[in-house]
């Protein structure tokens, strides 16, 4: 029997302002608990909130990231509900006019089963509006009581609906990963998932083909990429099973158990769904005005996709090339400053990059942004590739060295500095090429003479003997001569 | 609109009021009362006037992204009934 699954996200991203949303407290995390729980975020009767700048513009350059229309005038609404980490007993959030309307972000689907192919797809966002986080409740320090740390409460909230557009756990996977990119890249929340700064809500529901929407359920703060598909991948089967079997599919939260890998029904919290949102007293409409847009537009940097298409049609990069260079803002960046220094060899810095300094940044378990290496640096190397003086292999040893010894400059005490420049190493090393055609004739009219057997070998048909030459000329070279150049010459030599 | 008595129960539930009877019975008569001024209102036209978000036709000052709180966590908590470890205790509750 065909079933098809439907999925639509609710995320919530944590935005990077220095300070909560509607008062000056820090929102540094990890704090000492309620030591930055100030007057508004605990409550105190007769306090004001006032809106942080800092989130609305953060707010409008999502909304612009991915062509939304943003709301001229939105409005913040009370969401009514007792619980101890939320001492107001409502959250300010937004109801009937969110900050950011419709839009739109393109995914790349990468299939999990075998040999299907990757494929673009289109995921409709319906809305993202601002909003308070709520505190923190500690259970089970002491018999009989909850503890609550108020730190986190009033800590600007981003929360991006999509429309349930997504049809696998693949699909939604895709979208919550291209998502986190995206909102780390224009750097309006710096995606820690372990400190909780872009959790995932997951609505999810079961259908035949043609028929409507099944009933959803909503599997709550995914904070991994490997849950969520696993929570996802469970859900739909047990879903199609309780159809199948002649059950019923009820609305209900439920949360994922990683240890186990299965989703179970949260407490039926009574009353639960009933928020009686109301347009918040205490704050007045919020007006964006055509020029706080075009100032915050200004501020955002050329998009991934945009990169991607650029790096494919200007550069000549595969696409698979360029999505991995693009994976963060971070990476192009070092991309594009290796390439200012070797602007005809995008191929060039784009396997190096994917290639020799990926691994050994995987080696170390580190990421682009603690490679040892600058990308001056690497320009500096990919420069000497490019005008001959290195061969490949020499190169893979200036990096080598290079790596090592910065490595050992950066825990050394001592602040004594070797000469670190890609020339000097090559000259330390001795690895320049050797490209002079003189040079490189001599030592193969020499090889030539000295092996009249072999010579004879080759005219008559054996080219498997040609390797036989350029193993001595390596040799006779120190492994310096140029190995295309050395090729060429060989060939017309032996030629005759 | 004369409200059934369960409906009140269910906002005094869901607002945390205990209400007893004598209660229920004034805040239905209330509440019904402002029922009725809703009725009233909903039946006046209005065709082609953007809803109102707020009663001042004036928009929200922003604050600038500036740290201007300190921790006043001794002050606070002197008048917080139970507290552990920098952590405001409540009763249990369970999750």
């Amino acid at each position: 029997m065909q079933w098809e699954t439907v999925i639509g996200l609710e995320v919530h991203t944590q935005l990077s302002t220095n300070t909560k949303i509607f008062s000056g407290a820090s929102t540094t995390y990890g704090a000492e608990p309620n030591t930055q729980a100030d007057a508004v975020s605990i409550a105190l009767p007769g306090v004001l909130p006032v809106l942080n700048k800092g989130a609305v513009e953060r707010a409008i350059k999502f909304g612009l990231a991915v062509g939304a229309h943003i709301a001229p005038r939105s409005v913040f609404a009370r969401k009514n509900y007792f619980y101890p980490d939320l001492p107001k007993g409502y959250q300010i959030s937004q109801f009937d006019l969110p900050v950011v309307g419709k839009g739109a972000l393109t995914i790349q689907v990468e299939p999990l089963s075998g040999n299907a192919k990757s494929y673009e797809k289109v995921v409709r966002i319906t809305r993202a509006h601002l909003e308070e986080d709520a505190g923190k409740s500690v259970h089970g320090e002491s018999q009989g009581v909850t503890g609550v740390d108020l730190n986190r409460a009033g800590t600007p909230l981003l929360e991006i609906v999509s429309e349930p557009d997504m049809s696998s756990a693949a699909e939604a996977v895709a979208y919550a990963k291209a998502l986190h990119s995206l909102v780390r890249w224009i750097g309006i929340c710096d995606g820690n998932m372990q400190e909780g700064s872009f959790r995932c809500d997951v609505n999810v529901s079961v259908r035949r083909p043609g028929e409507p929407l099944g009933t959803r359920r909503e599997i709550k703060n995914l904070n991994s990429f490997k849950f969520m598909q696993q929570a996802i991948d469970y859900e739909v089967q047990w879903q199609i099973d309780t159809i199948e079997n002649g059950g019923k599919i009820h609305q209900a939260t439920i949360l994922f158990d990683a240890d186990k890998g299965t989703t179970h029904a949260m407490r039926n919290k009574e009353e639960a769904h009933d928020y009686r949102y109301f347009p918040d007293p205490d704050l007045l409409p919020l007006d964006i005005t055509p020029a706080m847009l075009e100032q915050v537009r200004d501020t955002l940097p050329e998009l991934p996709q945009a990169k991607q298409s650029r790096y494919v049609n200007d550069l000549g990069l595969s696409a698979y090339d360029a999505s991995i260079l693009t994976a963060s803002r971070e990476m192009a960046n070092f991309f594009e400053t290796v390439l200012a220094a070797v602007p005809n060899d995008a191929k060039m810095c784009a396997n190096w990059l994917i290639g020799e300094v990926s691994a050994q940044l995987n080696r170390n378990g580190l990421d682009i942004t603690q490679c040892q290496i600058t990308p001056q640096q690497l320009g500096d190397m990919l420069k000497r590739i490019a005008d001959g003086t290195l061969s490949n292999s020499g190169a893979k040893e200036v990096f080598r060295t290079l790596w090592t010894s910065l490595e050992a400059h950066a825990t050394a005490s001592s602040s004594a500095t070797a000469d670190l420049s890609v020339d000097a190493i090559i000259e330390a090393k001795g690895l320049k090429q050797v490209s002079d055609s003189g040079a490189i004739e001599k030592i193969v009219d020499e090889i030539i003479s000295a092996n009249p057997a072999q010579v004879a070998e080759y005219r008559s048909g054996k080219e498997k003997v040609f390797g036989f030459f350029v193993g001595l000329a390596m040799k006779a070279s120190k492994g310096k001569a140029n190995p295309a150049q050395l090729n060429e010459v060989l060939k017309k030599k032996l030629a005759g | 609109m004369l409200l059934a008595k369960a409906d009140v129960q269910k906002v005094a539930r869901l607002a945390r009021l205990a209400m007893n009877e004598t209660e229920i019975e004034s805040a239905r008569s209330q509440l019904s009362g402002i029922f009725d001024l809703i009725a009233e209102m909903q039946a006046v036209d209005t065709q082609g006037i953007v809803p109102m978000s707020h009663a001042q036709d004036v928009s929200q000052r922003l604050r600038e992204d500036v740290v201007t709180e300190t921790n006043q966590r001794e002050l606070f908590q002197s008048i917080a009934p139970q507290v552990e470890s920098g952590l405001y205790l409540v009763p249990q509750v369970i999750e």
